[in-house]
């Protein structure tokens, strides 16, 4: 067996090869140069300057739609009674279900030992942040009242009003916030031995200045790493299980209702492996443009990619394993509304959707049990892509489709799209795509301390 | 909206508030003048800011009251002194309405009202309970025309030629116009159906006056064919008068008795109460409906034919032969199943004395005299039927007197023309070329609530008086006679009513009130005339004031009458035309709430469509939308085609009143003008009409309606031997209401609902009653089409086809008040509770608008703002209820079973001790119904109604299987059907 050929390492043995084997060929120095050079030594790429302009683009658009609707109404998009349930809640799940990848790599797999994961935690964890931005504004966008937002929230007050808190909404509230509250901290903490790094690299005054306020006096001592490792381990203990509950959460807002096509049980571990799914699509991407934009490919190796894409490819059997309960449970429930539902859903107005989710979801991602392909980066970038589309029309398919076809028939409508949902689809890239371009540019895009370590005992490859 | 077609330059000032400049108005010279002359139009400038469109979606209807010294809310006080209620004016308090007796007149017969008014205002119109013709209830029309006493569009200015002018000015020159008119050899007054017997007095004395003169009625739905028949058949103008509530067997001849007849609303409370089929009573009559187009009362029937327009007669004779009725030879051709008329004849023959033949106004005249005599054959005359003296003054062919008019006007005869109501100039008869002939009259003036076409042609226009505003009087359909009272005295001091014009005619002196009071005083026989009239004005009715029943003898020679008239089998596309179950005539046209209201049974908004039956139109290879071109004769209009279920084959219905230049709504184009295709030989069905498909399509919104509904039935019915057999039939298996949560007791007051399937007809009463009653707010068409429509409670539809036959079954559907309500355990905030007597309630302080309690709702009863509908304009505030929030945009609203009625009650129950009893509350739906589906009440007395009737064996909750123990239940729809007609398979 070769070496890149190792086999997914049990969390039992990971100990065994923790401790640094130095190589020539990539020396914790090496690593260390290779990551701040991202940033101060090789230079703005032009293809960055091209995303930026984009994603700046997109940001306006977003401001733009954002304001229409918070001010102008929720009426601008295609909802209607029944379905009044539209874009806010599809792109809710869908930007959550993004910012999952990131605390499910650096927080489940720091605990399970998965050393790999180390080349993608940090602009994982990044992503997470800034989807979890995107996807929380979304809520907000939705109500009709927006500025009363705050009645969600269990604040003092002279009605002495609590929120109802057998909702699952009031759930969501308190579970995105502490999800993105959490993820904050975590990445932050990791990321302090990195700014020290970043400051003794820099070379302008000002620039270490900056660095050195974040870094915190961070001096590499081993007080210093012995906290942060307790640190990171406790976290991640807080953190993993919110990977799993936020999106349950979310879940449970449509099990808990009892419209045919969210009535289901499957639906919180269902919605927590689709989640993780489209994330890792996502950091799939994302790795790929820095493996060849940023001329990283020695350090996010191609195991890491292997590893990562298998990975997707089970929470995407895991998913696809839900479409066929769900369906089964309608036969099985002998309900007639679910039936109803699973029917037109397969086979009526909304049947493209229907079946183009099937095919990016449980379909295409078969190529991935082929180490070709998960070791070719183009094939993966295809992949990811299809996944992301796939995991956007699956939301659409529970929230609107499942809402377009209530109990009683004389209420069964179709959804109207308007340019408004459009651009609620399209818009909220700008807000997570400025953030992550500006992250990588100021930032450095792996974890330095940890990189050494896989580093070193990988041996670099190209 | 209403279309200003005339050109705004010409004129002194605008009539309409809208869509005028108000910079550019300032710096007109004559602004300052108008300001002086007429301070309440420049009152109305104040909402010039607004667009027609947006203004119509929040409601046709409304008006800037600030200079009209009435009590609503206004935005600011006025710049003037204003002078608060120092002393309270006695019986006016907030909050606590004040009814007046009045009644309104539709196509001449009025139906007795009750108005409500809050601290002045009219709010809302009910049916008055002593009236005959409402006995409580409503129809949509009487209700909604509350919106055009406050419609901005409605007309406030005398015109001359188009141009302001006034009252003084009209009175000066009709003074010369008199002077010469000599024995009135040139003067004709053209009026609508008159049965006010103080408008037929003032008539009298004109045409004493001027001996010369002549009186000419037009109606564009009037009851010519009904009046041809009695003549026919009598050789007398007859008023026929039936008595649902003794028959046992009905066959309606494309009449759709329910609706569309003067004492409809009282002719489907007494044919439904035939039809309360309980635990304890196991009979019910038996409908036998043969129409055209789909109708109510064709979805109520227990057998229902589609057939031709032009074959209902050959059935009425094909009838008469078999039933022995000597009313000329039978026809030799018979395009319905032989069984059919067996089947007919048959139960006719056994409930004979107890059975009604009735035909539809739309149907020929000779339809109408077989029917007369058919009646009699059937000894039906004095049991069933009976006939009094016409209820109409001077009864005419309406389109006969209207054609010699205009003849005469044509000629140069007509000096000058008094045009009091109507809209000639768009409803005539399309060979009838009334609005050419208006221009060769010298003087001609109309008296009416609009501009409108005809009052764009005519000399003079004077602004009308509406109902609600000034006195007048008339009689319904059985000749009682109601005072119309008005709760309100005239908005505008610009406006007049009838009898002022005709009293200006007379040289007679007195207002309105005067005139008639005077008018029954001199016709009193009694001796106290004071109490009489009280009397009669708070009742709503002047007693004993129905028709004798007369006893007319059936003409000797019909038959050969009959037999002379011949007839035939057509063939080919047939149109039918319809009065529109919204606008009527197109009289409704600016009114919102009507506009939006799904028809009955196509559910198409805010547009009228060429219904086809779904075959027809599959085989003309035409689809829902397609807007075709529909020739009759050479007159051509477009319009979108509809499929109907139900509707005859071959045949094309169409509704009159669209399209007209004034009156049609922004957007709707004017090639709809049915009138224009209409003549005097077609007036309710043409033949051999082509039809083309232009290629164009054309978006209706309309709402939904199901076909063959899925096996969980959400509308049940049986058939009455499957009542009788079992009946528990509407019963399904459910998990017994297993529960793991403690039920909540109720102790006290308890609130439910019971809607029995068989009763509701589907007529749309009770959804403009709740539009009333709690401040909701029409969209317009676009949000209608995006399924935005805000309506609290929706009337689905279900059609079930077994081979021909067609069941069509309506379900009022609004918040059922879930005990386990799934909407109330997803709300976030608590904006949603259950209230200790079980009512769901919304506080819409609370809500922020997740939607999600709509989305869990498994009854989809739930409406959202989803737009501001309400609060763009103060002045929206006058016609609307005090006792209901107006919600803002962004939250949630559903039934409140009218909580604000509830609460009335208990405060009125509070104050004498004693608890509320059964029938004190009526939900808004519920008083309207005119077939009392509707019941409401506590469901912890044994003894309430609604308590007995949840006890019926029919009784089903709606989704019950959810476990969402609803409060509001239905009773499963019993069918009578004729088991002659039907194979086994109809078992069970």
């Amino acid at each position: 067996m070769l070496k890149d050929e190792k086999p997914f390492r049990a969390a039992g043995q990971a100990s065994a090869t923790f401790e640094p084997q130095p190589r020539p060929w990539s020396t914790p120095g090496e690593v260390t140069d290779k990551v701040t050079g991202v940033i101060f030594k090789n230079g703005t790429p032009l293809w960055w300057w091209f995303a930026l302009f984009v994603s700046l683009g997109l940001l306006g658009l977003y401001i733009l739609m954002f304001l229409s609707i918070a001010i102008r109404g929720t009426y601008l998009w295609g909802i209607n009674v029944p379905v009044v349930w539209g874009m806010g809640i599809v792109n809710l799940i869908f930007w959550i279900g993004i910012g999952h990848a990131g605390t499910f790599i650096s927080a489940f797999l720091l605990l399970m030992r998965q050393h790999w994961r180390g080349a993608f935690s940090r602009f994982a964890e990044a992503m997470t942040l800034f989807a979890v931005v995107v996807a929380g504004v979304f809520p907000l966008l939705h109500l009709g009242r927006i500025e009363l937002f705050y009645y969600i929230l269990p604040y003092p007050n002279t009605m002495i009003l609590h929120p109802q808190f057998r909702s699952p909404l009031a759930w969501d509230s308190l579970a995105i916030a502490t999800y993105g509250t959490v993820s904050l901290i975590f990445w932050y903490i990791d990321l302090i031995p990195d700014l020290g790094a970043m400051r003794d690299k820099a070379e302008r005054m000002w620039v270490k200045r900056a660095y050195g306020t974040f870094a915190l006096g961070w001096r590499g001592e081993s007080r210093h790493w012995s906290a942060l490792h307790r640190t990171t381990y406790m976290l991640a203990a807080i953190a993993t299980p919110l990977v799993i509950s936020v999106h349950s959460v979310i879940g449970l807002d449509f099990a808990v209702a009892q419209v045919p096509g969210w009535h289901h049980t499957i639906f919180p571990p269902f919605f927590v492996a689709g989640a993780i799914f489209s994330g890792l699509a996502m950091v799939l991407i994302f790795a790929v443009i820095f493996r060849s934009g940023f001329g990283l490919s020695g350090l996010i190796t191609d195991n890491h990619m292997d590893n990562a894409a298998k990975l997707m490819l089970v929470t995407g059997l895991i998913v696809t394993y839900g479409y066929l309960i769900e369906n089964f449970a309608a036969w099985y429930s002998n309900h007639d509304y679910e039936v109803a539902l699973a029917v037109e859903r397969a086979l009526g107005t909304y049947a493209p959707l229907y079946w183009g989710m099937i095919i990016c979801n449980a379909v295409i991602i078969q190529a991935l049990w082929f180490k070709r392909v998960r070791r070719n980066n183009t094939a993966l970038v295809i992949i990811s892509l299809f996944v992301l589309v796939g995991m956007w029309l699956e939301r659409f398919v529970i929230v609107p489709v499942s809402l377009s076809f209530p109990f009683l028939e004389s209420s069964w409508v179709t959804f109207q799209w308007t340019i408004w949902d459009v651009l609620t689809i399209i818009a909220p890239f700008g807000l997570f795509l400025v953030p992550m371009l500006l992250f990588m540019r100021l930032l450095p895009l792996l974890p330095i301390h940890e990189t050494q370590q896989v580093a070193v005992e990988e041996g670099g490859h190209d | 909206m209403v279309h200003q077609t005339y050109d705004r330059e010409e004129q002194d000032f605008p009539e309409t508030p809208n869509e005028i400049n108000l910079t550019e108005m300032a710096e007109e010279a004559n602004f300052q003048a108008m300001l002086e002359k007429y301070p309440r139009q420049a009152a109305a400038y104040h909402y010039s800011g607004l667009s027609r469109r947006s203004f119509m979606k929040i409601m046709g209807a409304s008006l800037a009251l600030t200079g009209v010294g009435l009590t609503g809310c206004v935005a600011e006080a006025p710049d003037e002194q204003i002078i608060p209620y120092a002393r309270q004016p006695e019986e006016v308090i907030p909050g606590i309405p004040i009814y007046f007796a009045s009644a309104m007149t539709l196509g001449g017969y009025t139906t007795g009202l009750l108005i409500e008014t809050e601290e002045g205002r009219p709010t809302r119109i009910e049916g008055n309970p002593n009236h005959p013709a409402s006995l409580g209830s409503s129809n949509v029309f009487i209700q909604a025309s509350i919106l055009h006493l406050y419609d901005p569009d409605r007309s406030i200015t005398a015109r001359k030629d188009g141009t302001g002018s006034d009252w003084a000015t009209f009175l000066a020159e009709l003074a010369d116009v008199l002077e010469d008119a000599g024995d009135g050899a040139g003067l004709r007054i053209l009026t609508e159906t008159v049965t006010s017997p103080t408008l037929a007095a003032q008539m009298e004395t004109l045409l004493e006056n001027y001996p010369a003169a002549q009186w000419v009625q037009y109606e564009p739905v009037a009851q010519d064919n009904v009046l041809a028949g009695s003549r026919l058949a009598f050789d007398a103008d007859v008023n026929t008068v039936y008595n649902f509530a003794e028959a046992d067997v009905v066959l309606a001849l494309d009449a759709d008795f329910m609706s569309n007849l003067p004492g409809s609303l009282r002719y489907a409370r007494d044919f439904m109460d035939k039809r309360r089929v309980r635990e304890d009573n196991t009979t019910m009559s038996r409908l036998y409906a043969i129409e055209s187009t789909p109708t109510i009362t064709g979805a109520a029937a227990d057998e229902r034919l589609a057939m031709k327009a032009s074959d209902v007669e050959a059935f009425a004779r094909a009838l008469a032969a078999a039933l022995g009725v000597d009313a000329g030879s039978a026809p030799q051709f018979a395009p319905w199943p032989e069984a059919w008329l067996d089947a007919v004849v048959a139960d006719l023959q056994e409930s004979s004395g107890n059975s009604i033949v009735i035909a539809g106004p739309e149907q020929t005249p000779i339809v109408h005299a077989l029917a007369h005599a058919i009646n009699a054959a059937l000894g039906n005359v004095g049991s069933t039927v009976t006939y009094t003296d016409s209820v109409v003054v001077n009864p005419s062919i309406s389109t006969e007197a209207l054609a010699t008019l205009t003849e005469e006007m044509a000629n140069g005869d007509v000096d000058a023309l008094i045009m009091i109501g109507g809209n000639p100039a768009f409803t005539a008869p399309a060979d009838i070329a009334f609005a050419d002939a208006l221009a060769n009259v010298g003087f001609s003036m109309h008296l009416s609530l609009y501009f409108d076409e005809t009052s764009q042609l005519s000399t003079w226009h004077i602004p009308i008086t509406h109902f609600i505003e000034e006195w007048s009087d008339g009689r319904s359909f059985d000749g009682t006679a109601s005072i119309v009272q008005p709760p309100i005295g005239p908005l505008w001091d610009t406006v007049h009513s009838p009898h002022e014009l005709l009293a200006a005619i007379n040289g007679t002196e007195g207002t309105p009130f005067e005139i008639l009071q005077a008018n029954w005083e001199s016709n009193y026989e009694g001796d106290d005339f004071e109490l009489f009239w009280r009397t009669a004005l708070h009742d709503g009715v002047v007693a004993d004031s129905a028709f004798e029943a007369i006893s007319p003898s059936l003409s000797g020679d019909l038959a050969n009458a009959l037999d002379e008239a011949g007839f035939g089998q057509s063939s080919g596309l047939e149109i039918v035309f319809r009065p529109d179950p919204g606008i009527f005539d197109g009289r409704f046209a600016n009114n919102a709430w009507l506009q939006e209201l799904p028809a009955p049974l196509t559910k198409v908004t805010w547009d009228m469509a060429a219904v086809l039956n779904p075959a027809t139109a599959e085989e003309l290879g035409l689809v829902n939308e397609e807007v075709v071109e529909l020739t009759l004769d050479g007159r051509t209009i477009r319009a979108p085609i509809f499929t109907q279920i139900g509707m005859a084959l071959d045949t094309v219905a169409v509704t009159l009143g669209y399209g007209g230049d004034v009156t049609a709504h922004e957007g709707e184009p004017s090639d709809r003008n049915v009138y224009a295709m209409r003549t005097t030989s077609n007036m309710w069905h043409g033949v051999s009409v082509d039809l083309e498909n232009t290629g164009d399509t054309y978006t209706l919104a309309a709402s939904r309606w199901v076909e063959d509904m899925p096996e969980t039935d959400a509308a049940r019915s049986g058939t009455l031997r499957t009542f009788v057999d079992d009946p528990d039939f509407a019963q399904i298996e459910t998990s017994g209401g297993a529960n793991l949560i403690p039920p909540i007791i109720y102790d006290g007051y308890a609130w439910g609902m019971s809607i029995d399937l068989t009763s509701c007809i589907g007529c749309n009463a009770c959804m403009i009653a709740c539009q009333m009653e709690n401040n909701i707010p029409t969209v317009g068409k676009e949000a209608v089409e995006d399924g935005r429509d805000m309506s609290w409670i929706r009337i689905d539809t279900y059609y079930i086809t077994e081979g021909e036959n067609i069941e069509t079954r309506f379900q009022p559907v609004a918040c059922v008040h879930c005990e386990m309500a799934p909407c109330e355990l997803v709300c976030p905030v608590e904006a949603t509770i259950h209230d200790h007597e079980g009512i769901n309630n919304m506080v819409y302080n609370r809500c922020i608008g997740t939607r999600y309690c709509s989305a869990n709702c498994p009854y989809s009863v739930r409406r959202f703002n989803f737009e501001s509908y309400t609060n763009e304009l103060p002045i929206m505030e006058e016609y609307r209820n005090p006792n209901v929030s107006v919600r803002v945009e962004g939250v949630m609203e559903k039934c409140t079973y009218c909580t604000q009625r509830i609460n009335m009650a208990r405060i009125a129950a509070n104050a004498e001790n004693r608890l509320i009893t059964d029938g004190e509350i009526t939900p808004a739906c519920a008083g309207a119904c005119p077939t009392q589906a509707i019941i409401f009440g506590n469901i912890n007395d044994e003894e309430a109604r609604v308590t007995l009737l949840k006890e019926q064996p029919h009784d089903y909750g709606l989704l019950e299987e959810l476990n969402t123990i609803p409060r509001t239940t239905y009773l499963a729809r019993v069918t009578n059907p004729n088991d002659a007609l039907h194979g086994s398979s109809e078992e069970g």
